[in-house]
């Protein structure tokens, strides 16, 4: 098991044919991902080839998901025109869009959110989950990548990771290579994702081969304050956590557009604070949270 | 970015907020100019991007050109909490009979935007928020529909405006909501939103904060930076497109992606209290590429911090290969030949490390020490800042 992909998830990926997609395409492969074709309305008809495989460009991801059956979209498209690949995705009624593209203006993060969410099925679900803007993406290791995650840090495990940094997923899962990974998920750090820190713990907690869970956090927002507030009545696994930006000042912006300190809120000290009033044990370091779960999960 | 209170103005007038006349001026003679232009009494309100200035002196009322020039003589160059006032706004003078509060923002908690409304404005509106909570309408606000005319009236209602203000204050946040949207802004707040002795709504302050994202779609808003305020390391830094911060401190830091970064200061700062309490010199993400130029351009913003004095080079090869990071180093060592004269630490791992590190190892540079972790190089690199 695992969250929200596995070695089933049929994926396609929206600007297949740019640079990052290209790059990206024959990555995700090797990892071993089930890429079953691409979205370029000005190519549509023409196919890209990596290695032994040949994958099909089709013109709209609805036209990919009745060809495919894809059930996954990945987006690749620069900034200015990410806002209409993913309103294609929801509009087409995919399962899961993970958006990489970093810059993403705010306003258009906000309207592709609020479409997402009016986009519901009989019982009442959100037919379309998404992942980011401006986030890594997901793996579950051994089985499917869909992000930029380097696929050979570590293996499959039993923890569950949740991120708003890439390079940080990168490095805890580096950390905690002993014990591998049910699924790794870089949420993003912009002011507004689609995908949560709650929304990844409820998952988790429901995934039978999560065994423990590595929760990354960092200035900014109130997320980690609420994921805290969530583990408390939610969460019965154990639960580890890490927050960077102790020594991000206030008012300046630290490379992710959310990253931002206003006043006293959204202050790594509050975080963690929140974090371990919840039961949750808080590294200082990303080593020492490595450590704090390995301890955690050897004892389970 | 937060904007001036002049710019929001300007960007208010374009939109057909109702405002009152505003001109900024650098001098006190311009700031004559600006009121004998304006006429009457006019206002000489301090450009900083702080609150409390009106109880800092920074804003006075002139009943004459002469004392136009004689207040902006006084409030030019004044301090407030760290902000030179290095301009000052000259603005017609307002009739005021009634002060509301209004306010449109981005909600990232709801994932949405929440406007905020109140009859009591003028005042402290976060201790009016706390104190007397109902006083402050706050209705949220849908991004795929935004404030049309009947959220607009939602709003007023919400709020309790009497009846013969009602119209004028629904019409002035829709205007209001076309600046935040069409300027992409993340916050649009006014306050005060008055009604003059005639019955007139006017938005007499404005505070805009713009989404730097959407730059791409927004050619105006280069022209709104404040390239005085900017640092010159952070403004050299700007023109190669690295993402720098520059903080008070020893130790330079450069890595890759914004939370491993932000980690990296952490982790330097914790190492720094058994080091004579040295700090991290600066915030810089070279991102996912780090090609020998980016490296190079980092390197040299990061040496020409006098403040600096060692540099923390960071980095996990993700996509990024860690071969291509070693070359990047070597490179950029060349290239800065003398200019390069303060130790560096390096910790690569993932993507390519075995290959880096031998690349580094092979150069055998002076400068250069190699780290196995984190957590030991941000302690080599501590040390060598405190022993200098």
């Amino acid at each position: 098991m695992s969250i929200y992909l596995n070695k089933d998830s049929k994926v396609i990926v929206q600007g297949i044919t740019g640079s990052e997609g290209t790059k990206h395409t024959a990555l995700m492969l090797k990892a071993g991902t089930q890429v079953v074709g691409g979205v370029n309305a000005r190519k549509a008809g023409t196919t890209v080839t990596h290695d032994d495989v040949t994958l099909p460009v089709y013109g709209t991801v609805e036209e990919a998901m009745k060809e495919t059956g894809a059930d996954v979209s990945i987006v690749f498209v620069p900034p200015a025109f990410t806002k209409d690949a993913v309103v294609e995705a929801i509009e087409a009624g995919i399962g899961l869009v993970v958006v990489i593209t970093e810059g993403v203006p705010v306003q258009d993060s906000a309207e592709f959110w609020a479409l997402a969410q009016s986009k519901v099925d009989a019982d009442g679900q959100q037919v379309t989950r998404i992942i980011g803007p401006n986030c890594p993406g997901i793996i579950t290791p051994g089985e499917s990548l869909v992000g930029i995650t380097p696929a050979n840090i570590t293996g499959k495990g039993g923890v569950g990771l949740v991120s708003k940094s890439g390079t940080l997923t990168y490095q805890m899962m580096f950390e905690l290579r002993d014990l591998g990974f049910s699924t790794a998920i870089g949420i993003g750090g912009d002011p507004i994702i689609g995908t949560t820190h709650i929304d990844a713990l409820a998952a988790f907690e429901a995934d039978p081969e999560t065994k423990a869970i590595v929760m990354i956090g960092e200035i900014g927002g109130d997320a980690e304050e609420r994921a805290a507030e969530f583990i408390k009545a939610n969460v019965t696994k154990p639960v580890v956590g890490y927050v960077a930006g102790f020594t991000a000042p206030e008012g300046k912006t630290m490379g992710h557009a959310g990253a931002i300190v206003s006043g006293s809120a959204g202050t790594a000290q509050a975080k963690k604070e929140a974090l371990e009033a919840a039961g949750v044990k808080v590294g200082k370091t990303p080593s020492e949270t490595a450590d704090l779960l390995r301890e955690v999960y050897t004892s389970l | 970015m937060d904007l001036f209170e002049y710019q929001a103005r300007d960007l208010f007038e374009a939109h057909g907020v109702p405002v009152l006349a505003g001109i900024v001026a650098h001098t006190p003679e311009e700031a004559k100019a600006a009121a004998e232009k304006i006429g009457g009494v006019v206002v000489v309100k301090a450009q900083v991007k702080v609150g409390g200035r009106g109880k800092a002196g920074g804003v006075k009322v002139a009943k004459t050109a002469d004392e136009a020039y004689s207040h902006a003589s006084d409030i030019l160059g004044m301090d407030i909490k760290g902000h030179t006032v290095q301009r000052v706004m000259i603005a017609q003078g307002a009739d005021i009979a009634e002060e509301y509060y209004f306010s449109v923002l981005l909600d990232r908690s709801n994932r949405k935007y929440l406007a905020m409304c109140s009859v009591e404005g003028g005042v402290e509106i976060e201790q009016l928020a706390v104190e007397r909570p109902d006083a402050l309408a706050r209705v949220s606000i849908d991004a795929g529909t935004g404030i049309d005319r009947a959220k607009a009236e939602e709003i007023v209602d919400t709020a309790g405006f009497a009846p013969d203000v009602r119209d004028g204050v629904i019409h002035t946040i829709l205007t209001l909501w076309e600046v935040f949207e069409k300027e992409d802004a993340t916050l649009v707040e006014v306050n005060p939103l008055v009604k003059t002795g005639s019955g007139e709504i006017l938005a007499l302050d404005g505070k805009v904060t713009i989404d730097e994202n959407a730059d791409f779609r927004q050619p105006g808003h280069a022209e709104l930076e404040d390239k005085d305020a900017a640092d010159p390391l952070e403004a050299k830094a700007k023109e190669n497109d690295l993402n720098y911060v520059k903080l008070d401190g020893e130790v330079g830091i450069i890595g890759n992606g914004a939370g491993l970064v932000m980690s990296t200061l952490d982790v330097v700062a914790y190492a720094g209290e058994a080091h004579g309490g040295v700090r991290p010199a600066n915030f810089l993400d070279i991102g996912g590429g780090a090609s020998a130029e980016v490296m190079t351009a980092g390197l040299d913003v990061i040496l020409n911090d006098s403040q600096v004095k060692s540099v923390f080079v960071n980095v996990f090869g993700g996509i990024t290969a860690c071969d291509a990071v070693a070359t990047g180093i070597v490179r950029a060592l060349e290239m800065l030949g003398d200019e390069a004269n303060k130790p560096l630490v390096v910790r690569l791992d993932g993507n390519k490390v075995k290959e880096g590190r031998r690349i580094l190892a092979d150069a055998n540079h002076p400068l250069v020490t190699l780290a196995d972790t984190m957590d030991e190089g941000a302690d080599k690199a501590a040390a060598l800042a405190y022993g200098k």
